[in-house]
């Protein structure tokens, strides 16, 4: 079953205009996309910079609204819905960013900012409970709720991050380049972290990255988008060694490995 | 033989009582590419800023730094700035902070040439857009005359390279080159530092933390751990056969193809922990909280660098492959 879903979004923004009476020409930022994420599932999107990866993510995560499409969750549509439905849509679809330096403040403790977002939702219950149970499912110490973000290294920021994100218990996450800011020998940690979330919690994830094997090591079903467009899905395996776009050709190339580079062929 | 483009003995780099660099030698030959690898906080970049007599404020570097017949440490600031880019050169990672805002990017690379070179206007220009188009820059008759917000990132740093590579330098330094840019981009500056820096047959120290960039330029390579140089030798036998844990942890735990084509239980295989931070180093070998291999001698006793051809700084060094 598809959890969360665009049909048909276009989204096109307005650049400056060219002459006194030209009229302002727009940018198609998307092009008539269509993406989902099944319940239960880890589903990747690819592309270049300036492929649209941003605004699809801001688009399925409620913050901004399509000017042509639908965002359906879980049956029904998010922005014909009422108040109560959208308010539903915001507790089960939570984000994950890159840099969790700066999406933590860091004159809150991290036990404050983790519960930020019940306060922010308006969610009843044992507050204390669910921060001690969230803290425990990302691996961290309870001694960790004392302390102020600076007092971190980044690959423990982006299990605060990804904890915060838990808080109100979601049924999808969407990581924007979660591992990207991280070190090596901690980004196969949080990758780690992420597809046990995954399996443990029956959370559906959307991982988007530029870096095609982060993304096929944690997904089971990759898209491309390029220029605004999804021109390629598949499992990530297949899209690795049969791609049928230029464009997906294009970034499994862009791929080094050390291997290629021992076999002296990496950049040719 | 020529001597080293570089020879850097014991070099130590502190603040007050941190010290992020403890005790860092290596050579580079003339026209040899060495990798620096190593995480945030484990003192690559500081040992570059040494080389380049660039260290921040309130830091400070010993020991030496053989480059050209002199030693580069205790060189006054001007007989530094008179070096750089001429026998040293740096491409920094972020070129938008690197290059000046307000200036057309073909005059910042002319002003270097006219620096370090007899070059008249003229003859800096035209050699500016020579290397414009070595680095294929599209028009780069007219990308000269561009500012540096005009420009993608890709292109930002190839003006980087190009002025690094203006004139000739000995030794070039590159910090996560391309870091900043797309995977896709990524391999286009490479392929043109690659060429660009053998034709001129200058030195390289490429620093990254990504292992498939140094597979792919560099012919040896050094790991660094905790400001320490914990494995080095050629990339061949460092990247095939790793004897220190923390070069292998690092070497598994990259997703590659083979990986994928695991089912979707499988974990990559990652190191615990993290890094330590120079204010609580551990004792003894400062890899031991997280080393697989760990005894109480790693706990006690820092390990030197040994072996022949490789050299792996370990009490107990990986054995099987």
């Amino acid at each position: 079953m598809t959890l969360l879903q665009m049909r048909g979004v276009t989204q096109t923004y307005a650049l400056p205009r060219q002459g006194l009476f030209a009229a302002r020409p727009r940018l198609t930022v998307l092009d008539a996309v269509d993406f989902g994420v099944d319940l239960g599932q880890a589903a990747g999107l690819v592309g270049e910079s300036g492929a649209g990866k941003t605004t699809l993510t801001r688009i399925l995560t409620g913050l901004e609204r399509p000017q042509t499409g639908q965002v359906i969750f879980d049956g029904t549509d998010v922005w014909s819905g009422d108040a109560a439905s959208r308010a539903q849509f915001r507790r089960a679809v939570q984000v994950v960013m890159q840099n969790p330096r700066s999406s933590l403040d860091p004159r809150m403790r991290v036990g404050v900012a983790l519960h930020e977002p019940l306060r922010a939702l308006k969610i009843a219950g044992d507050h204390a409970a669910r921060v001690h149970q969230v803290i425990d499912q990302v691996g961290l110490t309870r001694a960790a709720l004392e302390r102020f973000p600076h007092e971190f290294s980044g690959g423990q920021l982006q299990r605060i991050a990804i904890a915060r994100a838990l808080m109100p218990g979601p049924r999808v996450l969407i990581a924007d380049e979660p591992v990207s800011a991280l070190d090596v020998s901690i980004q196969a940690q949080v990758l780690n972290l992420l597809k046990d979330l995954v399996a443990d919690l029956g959370l559906s994830l959307v991982l988007i990255a530029h870096d095609l094997s982060v993304v096929a090591y944690s997904t089971s079903r990759v898209s491309v988008i390029s220029a605004g467009k999804i021109v390629e899905t598949g499992a990530p395996l297949e899209l690795f060694t049969r791609p049928r776009t230029a464009e997906t050709r294009a970034l499994v190339e862009a791929v080094l490995t050390v291997e290629a580079g021992l076999a002296g062929h990496a950049l040719d | 033989m020529s001597a080293p483009a570089v020879e850097v003995r014991d070099l130590r780099v502190g603040s007050g009582p941190l010290q992020a660099v403890r005790g860092v030698s290596f050579t580079i030959p003339a026209g040899g590419r060495m990798g620096l690898v190593g995480e945030s906080g484990s003192g690559k970049t500081l040992t570059a800023l040494a080389l380049m007599g660039l260290l921040p404020m309130g830091w400070a570097a010993r020991g030496s730094v053989l480059h050209d017949g002199v030693d580069l440490i205790g060189q006054s600031d001007r007989q530094l700035s008179q070096r750089r880019g001429r026998t040293i050169s740096m491409v920094f990672q972020d070129p938008l902070s690197a290059l000046d805002p307000v200036r057309r990017v073909g005059h910042q690379v002319a002003s270097v040439i006219r620096r370090h070179t007899p070059a008249d206007r003229a003859e800096a220009a035209r050699q500016s857009v020579g290397l414009f188009r070595q680095m294929a820059l599209p028009r780069p008759e007219q990308m000269v005359r561009a500012y540096p917000h005009q420009l993608s990132g890709g292109q930002r740093q190839r003006i980087m390279i190009a002025m690094a590579l203006a004139c000739y330098p000995q030794l070039i330094i590159a910090d996560e080159p391309t870091t900043a840019l797309d995977v896709t981009v990524q391999k286009q500056v490479l392929r043109l530092l690659n060429t660009a820096v053998r034709e001129r047959g200058s030195a390289l120290l490429m620093i990254t933390h990504n292992l498939p960039i140094i597979a792919a330029i560099c012919d040896s390579v050094a790991v660094m751990y905790a400001g320490r140089i914990v494995e080095t030798g050629p990339v061949e036998n460092v990247f095939r056969r790793p004897r220190h844990h923390y070069t292998r942890g690092l070497l598994v735990s990259q997703p590659t193809m083979d990986n994928i084509a695991l089912d979707g239980s499988s974990r990559l295989p990652s190191i615990p922990g993290m890094v330590p931070s120079l204010q609580a180093l551990p004792p003894g070998c400062a890899f031991h909280p997280r080393c697989p291999a760990a005894s109480d001698r790693c706990r006690a006793e820092m390990p030197e660098l040994s072996g022949t051809g490789a050299q792996a700084a370990c009490w107990h060094p990986v054995t099987a492959p």
